[in-house]
């Protein structure tokens, strides 16, 4: 392989890391936040110390962030192999779609026909945005 | 949906939305980070741009995690993209931008795509998870029933 297919490799298997680390990140928050409940109802109930002590303390929030950063990581990386107008638009893409999957298999979302068509559309609509 | 809900999700797309494109301002103007200049980073932080842009993207998360504890992350995430059609609007109507062709495109996606979403429910799984646990008492006595059913059965063979 020469230098220049080397770093199309590289570009890619990071937008591939970036998405992948948003999509585990998103659906760990989105279990963890389930578990706290609806933190509107929460607060009124019982005070916003115990929405904090409750979210910070869940131990799938603190993983969620954990993903979170490492998707952080990976774009910073992507960043420095690929354009920014490739890297951008391809992650975040590829993020949208990957969620869709994952909450339907991790999250038992019902994600029917029209979930799946907003998924592609906003997918290609971000990507047209950000290039 | 309450009004309250609607609330939270245009604040999850205005804050994400804003956060980011005043943060990329305030990155801008301090210039590229990097590992052998990291005294730059605190530069960077004193930057006004940069700090409200941290201050919006804080909002943003608040927003987010309030949003997901009452819907599917599925209706949260097309919603959140809303905000960078409200920039392009922005950028066209308020700083008379150039928006090219393929902008507005990206933009009437979006703008569908969020259209799609809005008619389904803002949570599908709670409703599926509280069923399952509703059920899953009586599968268990069925369970039980069928054992005691079969256990005579057994004996008699």
């Amino acid at each position: 392989m020469n230098q220049h297919s080397i770093a199309i490799a590289y570009t890619w298997a990071s937008i591939l890391a970036v998405a992948l680390a948003s999509v585990v990140g998103d659906v760990l928050l989105s279990r963890a936040m389930r578990q706290v409940g609806d933190v509107s109802d929460l607060w009124r109930r019982s005070g916003a110390w115990t929405v904090m002590r409750r979210t910070l303390g869940n131990p799938l929030f603190s993983a969620g962030v954990m993903a979170m950063a490492l998707s952080f990581f990976s774009l910073l990386f992507s960043l420095s192999w690929g354009d920014v107008s490739l890297v951008g638009p391809a992650a975040a893409s590829l993020t949208f779609i990957g969620n869709a999957f994952a909450a339907k298999i991790f999250l038992h979302e019902k994600v029917d026909r029209r979930r799946w068509m907003a998924a592609v559309l906003v997918a290609a609509g971000v990507a047209l945005l950000a290039g | 949906m309450s009004f309250r809900k609607y609330l939270v999700l245009a604040g999850v797309a205005v804050f994400a939305a804003t956060g980011d494109a005043i943060l990329s301002q305030g990155m801008k103007q301090t210039g590229s980070i990097s590992l052998h200049r990291l005294p730059t980073l605190i530069v960077a932080l004193l930057n006004p741009f940069v700090a409200v842009g941290i201050v919006l993207l804080v909002g943003f998360f608040a927003t987010y995690m309030n949003a997901l504890s009452w819907a599917d992350l599925t209706y949260v995430l097309p919603a959140s993209s809303l905000g960078y059609v409200l920039l392009a609007l922005i950028a066209k109507f308020g700083l008379h931008e150039h928006v090219s062709l393929s902008r507005w495109i990206g933009i009437a996606l979006i703008s569908v795509g969020v259209g799609f979403v809005a008619t389904t429910p803002a949570a599908t799984s709670r409703e599926d998870s509280s069923r399952v646990a509703g059920s899953g008492p009586e599968r268990v006595a069925d369970n039980a029933t069928e054992h005691q059913r079969a256990a005579p059965g057994g004996v008699e063979s």
